[in-house]
């Protein structure tokens, strides 16, 4: 069913707001979490009699406990401000991915059980009883968003549908209806310790590799040290690092910064994951669980520093949300931030003149950017607003000759999702992240046609999966995707070999 | 003591009485509300003025809406300051004497009335135009703008076609100012127009009108971006911590 032939949408050369096309999307569901699932992270196991009550009641606690979701119930106007800004509804034309008929899916049930309005005249407002029908086709179109906080950019009031698409989330795993590949992630994390699954003899196993390969590529012990007591940082990283292409890529990258640092570190096979899935189905426990198993890590091993890899959703728990869901920080080193970014430790390396590049050894690339939906709009890099999207690009024109910046109203703060975010990057919504891809797709296209951009650089493990997976539907290859540090490790100097 | 002014007097008070608790309800049900997580927009301002600076300029200049599409733009800030001189200049209907800023804007508000019209026009044309906002648009938001339209046409009505005993409503609104009932003046246009002003203030705390507090609790607009400067744990998290 959702593994159905498709069309690949055509490639513009501007971008075309769709007409739109009712129902096209509505077809779009992906896998339920089993029985197992639910039971093994405390949901319920399926939809049972009187769910109807329960998911309103849900409703009722959500509104009680989030100021976003309550306000945002009440707030919007319908001017249509956000209607041409999400990514899948650019490439897909089916209304109902428009931000404001998204959150109106919610909002339809909001009015009628907790409204004047939608008590006494719900025809007159649009309320809707809580039914199967309403029911599915939340599951439908809460997983056709990927909560990349686009439309939140552009509202007039800042409503945030990722806030209410977690809402929704919250609701239906609360009744018993859970997304299948988020669900079993966050099981696999808390047994295993990351949402990859790989257990700690593998994960060594696999970092003696690299060490072995890093020698072989540049003659020099490059470490890759895992749950050494007593290092100076812990780095935390999406375990995407350890096993997928290209992001071992970055991985090696973060190594060879360390090394020509000299600063000390470990891996934790605890904390084997920087990933926070809780933040997908919008669940605060489960958010902060997951989080716990890295400050207990940390704690373990005795560091001073925590510093995040590469991963957009990491980044934005890590930055935003690990100080009131795990801190006070008072018993790491207070002189650098806590947590910091692989990006922010790496430019503050090349600011003290502690690195030293070849930057000719990425000539063969012309570079672009792409920003990551949640570093670019949920959290910050350094000291000053927008520091998030300076300090990578700085990486990039420090350890490369040739960059080309795509269309501004598709980066920075306006950027587009990759199309995989949110809990959506699983193979039973293939039509929905190949179609949500488009609006990134066009503008890569336009800096390949003009400045020959043959690489496309980010920050986002997410980001660095379906594009690698979605480059092709476009006629792209899929090694056209890589991570900053990738880059990095590309062109640093490490020394003489010894 | 006419039964016209009697129940226009009624109608007033209890409108009066609807926005006033209705609207304090909904922004204490906001205010008690807590926002357990920073969720700024980012890039957000890092300090309390810098957020107060951005708040001003969404109020103010609808900082995002300009962003997202020049015409709801035009449409829409035409509209809403043109309200805002408009509803100046009626102040004068509750002051005696009048205050001299009331008086000053008076050419100006009678002109905005104009651009009001305008901008409401523009803003209903978009919701048949624009097949995206015809999808999204429902009875209730068609209704709003017909009646801020109704609104708007009826006082300029007055104001430009067929003038109404303006010194009498002044009276008769002083006079409900002071509970001291005057005459009303049986204008058909004048009790139109006042009659859709009170169920405007009516529905305001039950409707989409609640945009206008709504903006200011936003947390996306709201919050500044300090996350790692400063915990930020509401008390139901702060449960799950004992």
């Amino acid at each position: 069913m959702a593994t159905a032939a498709f069309e690949t949408p055509k490639l513009k050369p501007y971008p075309v707001i769709p007409l739109v096309v009712e129902g096209a999307m509505a077809r779009s569901k992906p896998y339920v979490a089993s029985p197992a699932i639910q039971a093994a992270i405390g949901f319920p196991t399926e939809l049972a009699e009187g769910w109807e009550q329960r998911a309103v009641a849900k409703m009722g606690e959500l509104l009680g406990k989030y100021r976003s979701l309550r306000v945002y119930m009440d707030a919007c106007v319908h001017c249509g401000a956000c209607s041409d800004k999400c990514h899948y509804f650019l490439g897909t034309g089916d209304p109902k991915n428009m931000p404001v008929a998204r959150q109106d899916l919610m909002r339809s049930v909001y009015r009628r059980y907790f409204t004047f309005a939608g008590k006494h005249f719900p025809k007159l407002v649009g309320a809707v009883d809580m039914t199967k029908d309403v029911l599915d086709q939340w599951w439908s179109y809460y997983n056709q968003c990927s909560e990349c906080r686009r439309c939140s950019v552009f509202c007039p009031y800042g409503i945030d549908t990722a806030e209410i698409t977690m809402a929704a989330r919250e609701i239906m795993d609360s009744v018993g209806l859970g997304q299948k590949y988020a669900n079993e992630i966050i099981g696999k994390v808390h047994r295993i310790g990351n949402n990859l699954g790989i257990p700690e003899p593998a994960l060594a196993d696999t970092l003696l590799g690299l060490e072995e390969d890093t020698k072989e590529e540049t003659g020099i012990d490059v470490r890759f040290p895992l749950d050494v007591e007593g290092a100076e940082v812990l780095l935390v990283t999406p375990s995407a690092d350890f096993f997928s292409e290209p992001h071992v890529e970055s991985l090696i990258g973060y190594a060879k910064v360390f090394h020509a640092a000299g600063i000390s570190w470990t891996l934790s096979s605890k904390a084997s994951e920087a990933g926070n899935f809780g933040l997908f189905i919008g669940n605060y426990e489960q958010m902060r669980n997951i989080s716990l198993r890295v400050k207990e890590a940390a704690q373990e091993l005795g560091v001073r520093r925590i510093v995040i890899g590469e991963c957009g959703h990491a980044w934005r728990v890590a930055y935003g949300f690990w100080n009131t869901l795990i801190g006070p920080f008072d018993w790491l080193d207070s002189r650098y931030p806590v947590p910091q970014h692989i990006c922010e430790f790496t430019y503050d390396l090349i600011g003290q003149g502690a690195l030293r590049f070849d930057k000719e050894r990425n000539d063969d690339r012309i570079i672009t950017f792409h920003d990551s939906c949640n570093v670019a709009r949920a959290s910050r890099m350094g000291n000053m607003p927008g520091g998030q999207f300076v300090i990578p690009r700085e990486i990039i024109k420090a350890v490369a000759n040739r960059f080309h910046d795509m269309a501004p109203d598709t980066i920075h703060e306006s950027t587009f999702c990759c199309g995989g975010g949110g809990g959506l990057l699983t193979d039973d919504l293939m039509e929905l992240r190949v179609k949500g891809a488009l609006p990134r797709m066009e503008a890569l296209k336009n800096v390949v046609d003009q400045h020959g951009v043959n690489f496309m650089a980010t920050i986002c493990a997410i980001c660095k999966a379906q594009f690698s997976k979605v480059l092709p539907y476009y006629g792209f290859d899929m090694s056209m995707v890589g991570g900053v540090h990738q880059l990095v490790g590309k062109a640093i100097r490490l020394g003489e070999p010894h | 003591m006419s039964a016209l002014a009697l129940a226009y007097a009624a109608l007033f008070y209890a409108a009066t009485a609807v926005l006033v608790v209705g609207v304090a309800l909904k922004i204490r049900s906001y205010w008690v509300t807590p926002a357990p997580l920073k969720i700024p927009t980012t890039p957000a301002p890092t300090t309390n003025g810098g957020v107060a600076l951005r708040l001003a300029r969404e109020v103010v200049f609808f900082e995002s809406l300009f962003k997202a599409s020049k015409w709801t733009w035009i449409f829409g800030w035409m509209f809403h300051a043109a309200l805002l001189l408009v509803l100046l200049r009626h102040l004068r209907y509750f002051q005696q004497p009048v205050w001299t800023p009331v008086a000053l804007i008076q050419p100006f508000g009678t002109y905005a009335g104009f651009a009001m019209v305008a901008g409401l026009a523009g803003l209903w044309a978009r919701r048949w135009l624009v097949d995206r906002v015809r999808y999204i648009s429902t009875p209730s938001d068609h209704l709003h703008l017909a009646l801020l339209l109704a609104i708007g046409l009826t006082g300029l009505g007055m104001r430009f076609v067929r003038h109404t005993d303006i010194v009498a409503v002044k009276a008769f609104m002083l006079g409900l100012m002071r509970f001291d009932i005057q005459p009303l003046p049986a204008d058909p246009v004048l009790l139109v127009h006042l009659a859709l002003v009170a169920l405007l203030m009516l529905i305001f705390p039950i409707s989409k009108l609640l945009h206008a507090p709504g903006l200011f609790f936003s947390p996306t607009r709201n919050q500044s971006d300090n996350a790692r400067e400063g915990r930020h744990v509401a008390a139901w998290a702060a449960a799950l911590e004992k």
